[in-house]
């Protein structure tokens, strides 16, 4: 398959490097470590925003290229068929101390995305699945993946003007959550906000860690 | 690594590019390569001289990396930045880390899921935001 691609090197240079500590490794680089949460749910969910308010650059975008299994109607053979697509994901970078770095990783929350998660998901310190209340079924995938994965994650409610309230129980039910997991609310337009919702990921990570 | 004569200078080198032509086919690289891997390039390359000459014989995506990585940068920043597929800067950078002209760091991940003292450190750092 074929990607469009513009010249490498021309883009984007302007995004300054990770800013580094003065100590040097055996090697000569310095020391530095780095580490992700993803944050999932349905289209126009607030991913790339929650994101942003947190990143300490402006969101950047990559690509993965990938062979999707598409359910077809037309092979007489009932086989899949096999179908390649470019999926772009977007991210943010915040350096939280000279030498520790965390990656956000916005990623589309529709089941068929799931190759990119089993990527995402490998060493990742846990997930945010963020849920519109109008539309709640769009994270059920997400749900359904991270359950399975065993990867800590919370439920962010982001509130839209016009939502509907609903009890915390309610929603619980609506979404089938375990009762470990926690249900938390966020406006992921607010720095504050998506930091402490990135926080609780943290939590219920040390929480897991705890218990195992 | 083969010479790439196609597109001596990028500037000649089609926008259409089939990734894995970049790669000799290969999609599998050698090293743990996250997305947020961070890698960097070495100072092995005495001399204005033989940096020319090494860059010589690199593809142009392979040069773009090296200069883009005299910073710290993650794989994924590399992939956005130099607008490259994922699947290609991991093996790109895999050659270049085997050749010994990069770093690869080791990410809190690497052997599973990060421990309690860096989750600790990430908890404090987010809370100060
Ligand atoms: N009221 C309210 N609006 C929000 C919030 N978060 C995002 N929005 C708005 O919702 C719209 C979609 O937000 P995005 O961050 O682009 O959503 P996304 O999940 O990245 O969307 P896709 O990548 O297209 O699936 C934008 O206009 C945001 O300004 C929120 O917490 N509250
Ligand atoms: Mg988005």
């Amino acid at each position: 398959m074929d990607y469009a691609g513009s010249e490498p090197g021309v883009a984007g240079l302007h995004v300054p490097p990770l800013a580094v500590p003065n100590q040097r490794r055996s090697d000569g680089t310095p020391p530095i470590t780095s580490t992700k949460i993803v944050v999932s749910g349905g289209f126009g969910v607030g991913k790339t925003t929650l994101v942003a308010s947190v990143s300490e650059i402006e969101p950047l975008t990559t690509e993965s290229v990938m062979t999707v299994m598409s359910e077809s109607t037309d092979r007489l053979d009932g086989l899949p068929d096999k179908t390649t697509t470019t999926v772009a994901m977007d991210f943010g970078r915040v350096t939280l101390e000279s030498d520790l770095v965390l990656y956000l990783f916005g990623t589309p929350g529709q089941g068929r995305f799931q190759f990119m998660w089993d990527d995402l998901v490998r060493g990742a310190v846990g997930a945010i699945v963020m849920v519109d209340t109008r539309r709640v079924e769009e994270c059920f995938p997400a749900i359904d993946y991270f359950e399975r994965s065993g990867l800590p994650f919370v439920v962010a409610i982001n509130m839209f003007d016009g939502s509907p309230m609903y009890e915390e129980s309610d929603l619980r039910d609506a979404l089938s959550l375990r009762p470990e997991t926690p249900l938390i609310e966020c406006d992921a337009r607010n720095r504050r906000s998506s930091a402490e919702a990135l926080a609780q990921v943290v939590v219920h990570a040390l929480r897991m860690v705890g218990a195992r | 690594m083969v010479a790439d004569d196609g597109g001596r200078g990028s500037a000649s080198r089609s926008a259409r590019v089939r990734p894995y032509a970049l790669t000799q086919g290969r999609t599998a690289p050698g090293h743990i390569l996250f997305v947020e891997t961070l890698v960097t390039t070495l100072d092995c390359e005495q001399g204005e001289e033989s940096a020319l000459d090494a860059g010589r014989r690199d593809m142009p995506e392979v040069r773009a990396i090296i200069v883009l990585c005299r910073g710290v940068r993650s794989v994924a920043e590399v992939s956005a930045l130099l607008n490259l597929p994922l699947g290609v800067v991991r093996v790109l950078i895999s050659d270049l880390a085997a050749q010994g002209r990069i770093s690869v760091y080791q990410t809190a991940g690497d052997t599973g899921r990060p421990d309690r003292a860096l989750l600790e450190r990430l908890l404090g750092g987010l809370r100060r935001l």
